[in-house]
């Protein structure tokens, strides 16, 4: 498991114990974090999983590939630099107490 | 092309197999379960797939069926938790070489789109075409569907039928269409006789496979022309077409890979909504209590529009192909298998969806619906879609006190596209009540 320190759409704050392999998205989503929609079940094609990551955070998970640089620029919500999906982030323990912020999904 | 071009040495094209045994006729629940064939339009048209699904879902969720000469043997899958983990599983469920279990054929060859394609061929071509329904470019788009809605809604007859599907779905979404590939505006009714060649079988329109191609064919040139036109540089246009002829991914299709692509944007931003256009009509007369609710909140529209979709499931299945051996339930699927996910099964699981054979527009998981599909593959117009069906609802109610569906609707015999072809509806205006 691995703590992630979550803003939801809504302002409130929450910390999500993530299980290391899975999704952020599927972590967040099981946690019932407000904004995180998912429609599509994790397959990169809606953008409703659209996070902020904050700090340092986007040294830690990765980077985004070709096609969720397209999806984020056609989310809902503002593209920012620590915009990311988090269907396209695998939990492991290096995401230790990441921060993000749900963004305005819809 | 990528993938060998399959034929079926004995079939013979001009001929329209129906299932023996599975008709609307048949008992479903007491047909032998190896009879069981769902591709079969004949059970959709009369609105009797509902209780096969019903049975396969309680019996046996994993189907095989071996006897349909036109497509050979397939799976069927008809849980929502099944056909999610399908959906979401492109490594080892492909959608090459076809998302139907019936060839798509041109002749000898056939037309690669990229909604049966895979990673990254997939990727690259869809990514080309994002932008056309993109939330930037939707935001435009709000004003012109809600103009066109007004102006269509309001030259509609009232007090005599009417047929809505002609009058209102065909027209409102082939005006979208229209608009998303910027085709001339004047001449998109070819564009919904295109989608009509493209999904039903020549027979049933009266033609033969020659007289198919040969529509198509025009249909190719068509577009052809247009995309020369409009391949150059700086062309920041976001309509299909230019993102199409301008994307590096897609800039040098011609020919059937132009084609297939065109005949994947021009059924799939067509029958769809057309469908859910009509079949909204449909519930709501059938639901008056529902119906009651949006008048009371129009709120709830959103969730309504997604009700109806999820109650028509416009499309009924897609199509995979098994990558290697899999074992789901118990059941052996082998490498190669075709496997149908019946999004039109999932969307009544009972397991999933509480009372799934009720219309009810409130209902708390409705978003959850498989009809724009799940994984890579999701529908990329659904935004446009949802925002079609959630406008022609805000101006039906600012204009009618209700639809009345007075004769019996009119159904395609397709297994596939789930639709309507005629919807008799009287419009009784506000402030009018009979």
């Amino acid at each position: 498991m691995t703590r992630i320190h979550v803003t939801d759409a809504s302002g409130a704050s929450h910390v999500v114990e993530a299980p290391n392999g899975e999704s952020l998205m599927s972590a967040l989503l099981n946690a019932g974090i407000d904004g995180i929609l998912a429609d599509c079940g994790g397959g990169c094609a809606c953008a409703t999983c659209h996070c902020y990551i904050e700090g340092d955070g986007m040294d830690r998970v990765g980077e985004a590939n070709s096609l969720e640089n397209l999806m984020l620029d056609s989310a809902a919500a503002e593209r920012r630099d620590n915009s990311r999906l988090s269907c396209q982030i695998d939990v492991t323990e290096a995401l230790e107490g990441l921060k993000v912020t749900v963004a305005e999904n819809a | 092309m990528e993938n060998a071009p399959e034929t079926n040495a004995d079939q013979n094209p001009e001929e329209f197999y129906r299932s023996p045994t599975t008709t609307p006729e048949a008992d479903p629940w007491a047909l032998p379960l190896e009879d069981i064939d769902l591709a079969t339009g004949a059970i959709f048209q009369a609105q009797k797939h509902h209780e096969y699904f019903k049975r396969l879902r309680q019996e046996n969720p994993v189907h095989y069926h071996d006897k349909n000469p036109e497509i050979g043997p397939y799976w069927s899958l008809t849980r929502y938790e099944d056909i999610m983990a399908v959906d979401t599983d492109f490594e080892r469920f492909s959608s090459e070489p076809s998302i139907a279990l019936f060839d798509e054929l041109l002749g000898e060859e056939r037309a690669p789109m990229f909604i049966a394609m895979d990673p990254p061929r997939h990727d690259e071509q869809r990514g080309a075409v994002l932008p056309a329904v993109g939330p930037v470019r939707l935001k435009d788009l709000d004003q012109l569907i809600r103009k066109r809605t007004v102006e269509v809604l309001d030259e509609l007859p009232t007090g005599t039928p009417f047929n809505w599907v002609e009058k209102v779905s065909i027209e409102l979404t082939t005006r979208m269409l229209a608009t998303l590939f910027d085709f001339p505006f004047e001449e998109r009714r070819k564009l919904t006789f295109w989608s009509e060649i493209i999904t039903t079988p020549p027979i049933l329109m009266g033609l033969t496979i020659e007289d198919r191609l040969n529509h198509l064919g025009e249909c190719l040139q068509t577009f052809t022309a247009l995309f020369k036109e409009r391949q150059f540089e700086g062309n920041e246009s976001q309509d299909f077409i230019s993102l199409l002829a301008n994307n590096p991914a897609t800039a040098d299709l011609e020919g059937v890979e132009l084609l297939g692509n065109l005949m994947l944007l021009i059924v799939g931003g067509n029958d769809t909504t057309r469908n859910s256009m009509s079949a909204g009509v449909l519930f709501m007369h059938e639901n008056p209590a529902e119906f009651q609710k949006i008048k009371d909140d129009q709120s709830l529209i959103p969730s309504a529009v997604a009700e109806i979709i999820r109650y028509q499931t416009p499309l009924s299945y897609m199509r995979r192909t098994a990558k290697e051996d899999v074992e789901i339930r118990g059941k052996q699927i082998k490498k190669g298998d075709k496997i149908a996910m019946w999004y039109a099964s999932g969307n009544r699981d009972e397991s999933f969806f509480p009372d799934a054979d009720k219309f009810i527009i409130d209902r708390p998981n409705v978003r959850r619906h498989m009809a724009f599909g799940f994984g890579i593959h999701r529908c990329m117009g659904n935004r446009v879609a949802e925002a079609q069906l959630r406008i022609v609802w805000e101006e039906i109610l600012k204009r009618f006190e209700r639809l009345e569906v007075v004769a019996e609707p009119e159904r395609v015999e397709h297994s596939f596209v789930h639709g309507i072809k005629a919807l008799q509806v009287i419009a009784h205006p506000k402030g009018n009540k009979p």
